[in-house]
């Protein structure tokens, strides 16, 4: 009895070792959506194709969908650019954009200069629909269901890796890919 | 050497002396008063251990903004905090609320505290419990406590030889 008990200081040491270990491969500056299983934010936002079309949460629903956050002052953004035309146009992912905090006639060029991956773009000039969504840091990235409820969020660059594992979650949804 | 403790002292309290410079209005000081409070308890997301208050990152920016829009048009301090917390998570709050989530980080230092007086208590007791385990029954007059005496004796006269 009195011998197992001198083992209790030792069994405490191996677990805070695991959970700080843990804790180590933890990414701080990641921070949980607390908008997961809740529907997209209402909003009434115009176009960023045309001050005359206006969007609101209602198309959001009707399919399984990305719905990416970004801006031309945003370089990461850039980064995965050609990654979402390369999603749109090979797996048939369709992504609605949401230019945030951004000046119309620059996202205009950029989708000119760069290709345009967006079913359509919402333009959100003041960030009060992300604020809304509790966006902190362009690029960020969110997988809407049918419904038109979040399902997921992934803050900063998509890229193949990060598309692996929005793949899989897509298609829980029920989502299919074009190929 | 003190000095050097002064100068550490004084550098380690500077941290908060650095914020940013915005030009809000407010029409009394209690408005003031609590925006500064408020941005000084709220935490920016975007950064990893920065009020907002402290930041110059744009979304800390935004934020004040709100909280300044807010404070304005008369919102409570909770209304003000869910609006945040509802966005961005208990993360944005620098004094978490209890609750189920935040039992441990509220009440485990406590906890802790009282298992440490619990153990040290045990200990203390074993302790005492040892020294009388020894002989509780010693009896110093008795046939075999002389005999322990001489034994003794020759043991220590021996060493002094």
């Amino acid at each position: 009895m009195r011998r197992t008990l001198l083992f209790i200081p030792f069994v405490v040491c191996i677990v805070l070792g695991v959970l700080f270990y843990k804790g180590l491969s933890l990414d701080p500056s990641v921070l949980p959506s607390t908008k997961i299983g809740k529907a997209f934010p209402d909003f009434s936002l115009v176009s960023v194709a045309s001050e005359d079309k206006i969007y609101t949460q209602l198309d959001m629903r009707g399919a399984v969908r990305l719905v990416n956050v970004w801006a031309t002052w945003c370089p990461t953004c850039k980064q995965e650019h050609s990654y979402l035309n390369k999603l749109a146009k090979t797996e048939g992912v369709e992504i609605i954009g949401i230019n945030y905090k951004d000046e119309k006639n620059k996202a205009q060029q950029w989708l000119k200069r760069f290709q345009d991956p967006y079913i359509f773009n919402i333009y959100d000039e003041k960030g009060g629909l992300g604020l809304d969504l509790g966006v902190y840091g362009a690029p960020e990235t969110y997988i809407v269901d049918r419904q038109g409820v979040i399902q997921y969020r992934h803050v900063g660059e998509v890229n193949a890796r990060v598309w692996v594992d929005l793949k899989v979650k897509m298609q829980a949804l029920g989502w299919a890919s074009n190929e | 050497m003190n000095k050097r403790w002064l100068l550490l002292t004084l550098l380690l309290m500077a941290t908060n002396v650095f914020s940013a410079i915005d030009t809000f209005e407010f029409s009394n000081d209690e408005q003031r008063q609590r925006f500064q409070l408020l941005s000084d308890e709220l935490r920016c997301p975007k950064c990893q251990n920065q009020n907002l208050s402290g930041s110059n990152s744009g979304i800390a920016l935004d934020l004040r903004k709100e909280l300044h829009r807010m404070v304005l048009t008369g919102q409570s301090t909770k209304q003000i905090k869910g609006f945040m917390v509802e966005r961005y998570g208990e993360f944005v709050l620098y004094k978490p609320s209890v609750n189920s989530l935040t039992y441990v980080l509220w009440y485990g230092p406590f906890v802790l505290l009282i298992m440490g007086f619990v153990v040290v208590f045990l200990i203390g007791r074993s302790k005492k419990s040892t020294v009388a385990a020894i002989d509780p029954n010693y009896d110093v007059g008795s046939v075999s406590s002389k005999e322990h005496q001489q034994q003794l004796k020759a043991l220590l006269d021996k060493k002094h030889d």
